[in-house]
């Protein structure tokens, strides 16, 4: 229960933040990544702006690790190919709807708000997401992350 | 893009990179949130993901509660979004993250997979919205 709050308290700051930036509006999104119409660098300051209390917890973090501590990080791999594939492929997904995964739930919270005016277009796009996450689990090869 | 938009993308900025530091020290886990969902899906144990995804949606719902709802522009059609959808899904799966995980999380650890990552995923995230805006959508 106690993990509960903390991701709960977690994910609603993570949400402000995002209805905030504005980051919930995929033509928001879509302008950031259109270099070559009307540029909006909104998203460049969102994200640098994430960066500096993340920044400061990593060094929190290593700092309280103690010698025989584990820590929960993903393998410290090489660059390899389905990295490399899994980003040209979410870039590419990303760029056709302006959607990413925290946004498109967020935008849950908008619709509960009561603006209606794109919500068959969320549920498909996160029924698509969840069945293409599910693709993938079914496919992967065991043991590989 | 208005002057006080650098603001409330800078203070928004802020807001998440706090959201996802609380998760680091709360939990001991990245705040990534592809890997979040799946993990949902899949039916893992543990009750931090899913309090994160339901504060997620209340972090939204309160904003736009407080300051009235704002303006959503989805324009793509339908068969669109599914195609961006299973991508999305599939590939955070595949590439083990998504703008959070890499973008946030990994960049402020200075980690080489997600250095690498943001920058191919911005590229064709760039590239498709000049194909479909400028060179077939007009």
């Amino acid at each position: 229960m106690n993990r509960f709050i903390i991701g709960l308290v977690a994910g609603l700051i993570f949400g402000l933040g995002l209805a905030l930036s504005d980051m919930v509006d995929p033509d928001r999104v879509l302008s950031f990544l259109d270099i070559a119409g009307a540029w909006d660098p909104t998203l460049g300051f969102v994200m640098g702006g994430a960066l500096v209390p993340m920044a400061l917890a990593w060094r929190i973090y290593w700092n309280r690790q103690t010698p025989t501590g584990t820590l929960a990080l993903p393998p410290a791999g090489s660059i390899d190919s389905s990295l490399l594939a899994g980003a040209a492929l979410f870039g590419t997904g990303w760029g056709l709807a302006g959607l990413c995964p925290g946004p498109a739930i967020a935008l849950i919270g908008i619709m509960a708000a009561g603006n209606f005016s794109f919500s068959f277009g969320l549920v498909v796009f996160l029924g698509a997401m969840a069945l293409g996450m599910t693709i993938h689990q079914r496919v992967a090869v065991p043991g590989v992350p | 893009m208005y002057m006080i938009d650098w603001f409330w993308g800078l203070a928004g900025g802020l807001l998440i990179g706090s959201g996802s530091a609380i998760y680091l020290l709360g939990t001991g886990r990245i705040a990534g949130i592809s890997g979040i969902a799946a993990g949902v899906l899949r039916g893992e144990r543990g009750m931090a993901a899913p309090g994160f995804l339901i504060g997620l949606v209340l972090g939204a719902l309160v904003f736009a509660l407080v300051s009235g709802p704002p303006s959503i522009g989805l324009t793509p059609s339908l068969p669109l979004l599914t195609v961006a959808g299973l991508l999305v899904g599939f590939a955070t799966q595949l590439g083990n993250g998504c703008t959070s995980g890499h973008g946030v999380c990994g960049l402020s650890r200075l980690s080489r997979r997600s250095l690498a990552a943001t920058a191919v995923f911005m590229v064709t995230a760039a590239a498709t919205v000049f194909i479909t805006r400028h060179l077939i959508g007009g």
